[in-house]
């Protein structure tokens, strides 16, 4: 990871990973929502709808991942003080808002048609809705430190931040364990490499989850480079002004 | 209950907000990139 820190050196790498990552991302979710749409055959019990599962579950993965991104960035930031983590924080907070909304909105209009309710205060959802409002902070905190000109991007309390909102991350995914929940409990097991899922209903769903990541990969690295690009610029014209 | 508008909703939502971020991320970095190429030529 230290390799990275060197912004050119990370440039040379983002620059062409860029464009394969997010044509790749696209043909891969276009193939997995394809397949989730008209060749994984209906659930015996919800019919249809469960066809909003290749969408929601890349989205509460690229939701949560997008946090533990956040973290690990804060950690580099704080520990090894590395020149590209509040870069990359500030590039994952959006990407990462963006996919916890459509996490609680694709699995709000699941709902209504499998519970008959588009909301329920119940520990998933609410813990998820938590971590939407942890993002538009983190949103906030950043783009303040930004404004006052902190080195490198965003503030030590940002940081800080970050690391403090991970805690909701095992509350989010042990929420259906603890706590009675309308909610279906897990049924994929990453740890045990297991699935409760059909093999027929499930592949198409890998190729969401894989194709849903690269291409929150590439918006990420073409997010850092815009912010790269930006401190150039604000650089240069700093130089400049002082003649 | 019909349950084909819900997952039509929840497919063209999702549709819409990739498109929108990638054209977002895609139009700021294209931008930058090019304003700082701009400022290096000048020196």
């Amino acid at each position: 990871m230290h390799v990275l820190a060197n912004p050119r050196r990370f440039l040379a790498i983002a620059v062409p990973a860029t464009p394969w990552c997010f044509w790749g991302g696209i043909a891969l979710i276009l193939a997995g929502c394809w397949a989730g749409l008209f060749v994984a055959p209906a659930d015996y019990l919800q019919g249809h709808s469960f066809r909003i599962l290749y969408i929601h579950v890349p989205a509460a993965w690229l939701g949560m991942g997008g946090w533990s991104g956040l973290t690990i960035a804060a950690i580099m930031q704080l520990v090894w003080r590395h020149p590209l983590a509040s870069v990359a924080g500030r590039a994952i907070a959006v990407p990462g808002a963006i996919f916890t909304a459509l996490c609680l909105a694709t699995g709000s209009i699941w709902g209504r048609p499998t519970w008959g309710t588009w909301w329920e205060w119940d520990g998933r959802l609410t813990s998820m809705l938590l971590l939407l409002f942890l993002y538009i902070g983190y949103i906030a905190l950043a783009r303040s430190s930004v404004e006052r000109g902190d080195a490198g991007g965003v503030s030590r309390v940002t940081a800080i931040y970050a690391l403090i909102g991970a805690l909701n991350l095992p509350v989010i995914h042990y929420s259906v364990v603890w706590w009675n929940s309308l909610h279906q409990a897990k049924s994929i097991s990453i740890v045990r490499m297991s699935s409760s899922i059909d093999p027929s209903m499930l592949w198409p769903l890998g190729l969401t989850v894989l194709g849903f990541t690269l291409w929150f990969t590439a918006i990420v690295l073409l997010r850092m480079r815009a912010m790269l690009a930006e401190n150039r610029i604000e650089a240069r014209l700093r130089r400049m002004s002082r003649g | 209950m019909n349950p084909w508008p819900f997952v039509i909703a929840a497919y063209g939502l999702t549709f819409v907000a990739t498109v929108a971020t990638s054209l977002w991320a895609w139009q700021r970095a294209r931008q930058a990139e090019r304003r700082a190429a701009d400022l290096l030529e000048r020196d």
